[in-house]
């Protein structure tokens, strides 16, 4: 796949270190619209931290962030927002004592006469979301503490489509799902990739990198091993670059 | 996982097998249970405390007698209701902070230091400015009494959000501190009388809205339910959301109705007493013959409290400040990664927690028409025993106002029920509540563990 212009997100040497220890260290990567950019290495490669100063819930020491080729401040999630950038983290980060619609909205409440949050509106809302995304999700009234793995990941998703993202940020989407709900976040990544949004996720899976990623970044030790074209390489460079931090001959 | 909507098939598996009446009632109506059993543990203890007066002169030997009973009547429970207030009021503010996982020790010590800030301001201070007994000195000794608490929470939650400080050790710190000043601000001296006007509001006979402002409350109250009611099922049919059986609608608003002209009519048929009748007579220059019925209505506090908790409700269930406190108290993190900010939310709940403390040291020092230094001792924790009895999770994310209100009147009908049983020692009081505390929340720990 041929990238060419400005990409949409230009994450460009960035570097944050925690108590002396660099946990990213200078990495530059990019995304381009319409593209999925796996993010790859070990646990504790520097990945989510990476990911995290682009979501606003860190702040780099230093580095630039560019997003369409203009650089911007993002200090908090709400910078990050404001964007159009949206985030599923790993955690899910769901307040387990609130319904599924008020999760949805969290930060971003629909608000009717006198200033008064519209509950019947959000709720309606989600309902219209969720029975595109998951039409079997029926618990729109309970915390969402009481839905299962699948149920509670796809409110997640729901929140990070709904307000017309255009940089999605997936971390480990897949990691507590079946068989059958791996399949449907499968689709909708193909989906929201045809509708030229740009993602980056973070994989364990390495079938699943080969499946749905275009490109392919690889970490070690808070450094970028190199990025490749997933078409290019197989299973086995990817593997290679993950275990022995080193980037493939062919692909360099 | 089948909706309510669904019919139940008649040969389902258990667990979809048909609910029985009560179960089907409490879906219809949508009755909190946990409201249900609080509101049936109260009955039990007023019912309990009316009886045994005879129950224990027929164990005594001296044979059953039946109108010993004083707790059931329109006097003790219009006194209950005062007392309750200014417990309520600061329940109501503690069941925010309690949500967003912190404490608040110092809420009797705030009582005690704005309680005597006010106590000068409108005896020694404002009377030199504007003369004595001038209609305007309650108003401004009250605001200041709130500003004063609203900031001092202000400081605590500031040290507790902003500096990382844990909310116990900054209140304890703050118990030690607001005491020692209240003691410090006038030298230990009990100041009394205060301001006419601003005795008004601790309720006494005179502190009361009467017995038709009590029908214009409670007319006004039973307007207020059925229009929630109506409102609330046209914004379910706008959204094609279930609707509640009309007979449950029915139910609700009859039962709301009830509730409140009942209250009205019991707070009226308590009299003023002779000697205050008397009083009045003179004061107005009337002759009112003897025996005149002149009932108290809703006391001052009492309004106050119910304005608050219907305040303090939509605060949390209908602005955007209430949702953050709940998802703050659920998960701190992913609040913060919504983009809330979580340190000046903690800020604000803290800050209200303050001026309710002072709104309650405006009424406990009118109630008892002075100001002393020890004003509020040992409240913060009759206040955190009526938010965790009213049903407030100490983990967090977890409260409602109505069930710290509850709780308020579940622990001050303990109190004034041993009183009222000749067991008004307050070591006895303070078994009986402490014990009450315990069992509440074990009782609402089964019932949390039964409901997963």
């Amino acid at each position: 796949m041929a990238n060419s212009g400005t990409p949409l997100v230009e994450l460009r040497d960035i570097s944050i270190s925690f108590g002396g220890i660099k946990a990213v260290d200078r990495v530059t990567v990019d995304l381009y619209p319409g593209e999925v950019v796996g993010l790859l290495g070990h646990n504790g490669a520097g990945k989510s931290t990476l990911i995290k100063c682009l979501s606003g819930a860190y702040k780099a020491d230093s580095g630039d962030i560019l997003i369409n080729g203009e650089k911007v401040e993002i200090d908090n999630p709400r910078d990050a927002r404001a964007l159009n950038i949206e985030t599923i983290y790993q955690t899910l980060a769901l307040a387990d004592n609130l319904d599924a619609a008020s999760n949805l909205f969290l930060g971003r409440e629909l608000v009717g006469r006198g200033g008064f949050v519209d509950d019947s509106s959000m709720e309606a809302e989600t309902r219209k979301i969720m029975k595109r995304l998951n039409p079997n999700f029926r618990k729109f009234n309970v915390p969402v503490s009481a839905l299962s793995g699948g149920q509670r990941q796809s409110v997640a998703i729901a929140r990070a489509v709904y307000f017309n993202a255009r940089i999605l940020i997936m971390d480990e989407p897949t990691a507590a799902l079946g068989p059958h709900e791996t399949q449907m976040v499968s689709d909708l990544i193909q989906e929201l990739k045809a509708q030229g949004l740009g993602i980056f996720l973070i994989e364990h899976d390495i079938h699943n990198v080969m499946k749905l990623c275009d490109r392919a970044s690889v970490m070690k030790n808070g450094q970028l091993v190199g990025t490749v074209n997933v078409n290019e390489v197989t299973d086995e460079d990817i593997l290679g670059m993950i275990i022995l931090g080193k980037k493939p001959a062919k692909a360099a | 996982m089948t909706e309510a909507s669904k019919p139940t098939s008649p040969a389902g598996p258990s667990s979809d097998a048909p609910l029985g009446p009560v179960a089907q009632f409490l879906r219809a109506t949508e009755i909190d249970t946990r409201l249900l059993g609080m509101v049936g543990a109260l009955l039990l203890i007023w019912v309990g405390f009316h009886v045994y007066p005879a129950i224990a002169s027929g164990l005594s030997g001296n044979g059953f007698d039946f109108g010993l009973g004083n707790f059931l009547t329109p006097r003790n429970l219009w006194n209950l209701s005062v007392q309750t207030s200014y417990i309520g009021i600061m329940a109501t503010g503690m069941v925010l902070v309690i949500i967003i996982r912190c404490i608040d020790l110092s809420v009797g010590s705030i009582i005690g230091v704005t309680g005597m800030v006010m106590g000068l301001l409108q005896t020694e201070f404002l009377p030199q400015h504007l003369g004595l007994g001038h209609p305007s000195i309650w108003v401004i000794t009250a605001t200041v009494g709130l500003l004063l608490g609203a900031l001092i929470g202000m400081f605590h939650g500031w040290l507790i959000a902003y500096r990382g400080i844990p909310s116990f050790i900054v209140t304890l710190g703050g118990l030690l501190i607001w005491r020692g000043m209240a003691f410090l601000s006038a030298s230990g001296r009990t100041i009394a009388p205060l301001d006419e006007r601003f005795a008004l509001l601790g309720g006494g006979p005179y502190g009361t809205v009467g017995a038709v402002g009590s029908w214009i409350v409670g007319g006004l109250a039973c307007v207020g339910v059925l229009y929630l009611l109506k409102s609330g099922r046209a914004s379910r049919r706008k959204h094609d959301f279930p609707l509640r059986p009309m007979w449950a609608e029915v139910f609700m608003g009859v039962v709301g109705c009830a509730v409140i002209l009942g209250s009205v009519l019991l707070v009226n048929a308590y009299p003023w007493a002779k000697g205050i009748v008397a009083n009045y007579a003179k004061a107005t220059g009337q002759t009112l013959p003897e025996g005149t019925f002149i009932s108290h209505g809703y006391a001052i506090p009492v309004l106050l409290l119910i304005a608050v908790g219907i305040a303090m409700t939509i605060l949390m269930n209908r602005t955007r400040f209430g949702r953050y406190v709940f998802a703050i108290g659920g998960n701190p993190e992913a609040a913060l990664l919504a983009g809330i900010n979580t340190r000046w939310v903690t800020l604000k709940v803290f800050a209200l927690m303050g001026a309710l403390a002072g709104l309650a040291a405006v009424i406990t020092s009118a109630r008892q028409n002075s100001a002393t230094n020890a004003m509020g001792e040992l409240d913060e924790l009759y206040v955190i025993a009526a938010a965790v009895i009213g049903g407030t999770s100490l983990a967090g994310g977890s409260g409602t106002i109505y069930g710290a209100i509850l709780g308020a009147l579940v622990i001050l009908s303990l109190q004034s029920g041993m009183v009222l049983i000749g067991f008004g020692d307050g070591s006895y009081q303070k078994i009986v509540v402490g014990t009450a505390l315990v069992l509440a929340v074990y009782l609402d720990i089964l019932y949390r563990k039964k409901l997963k």
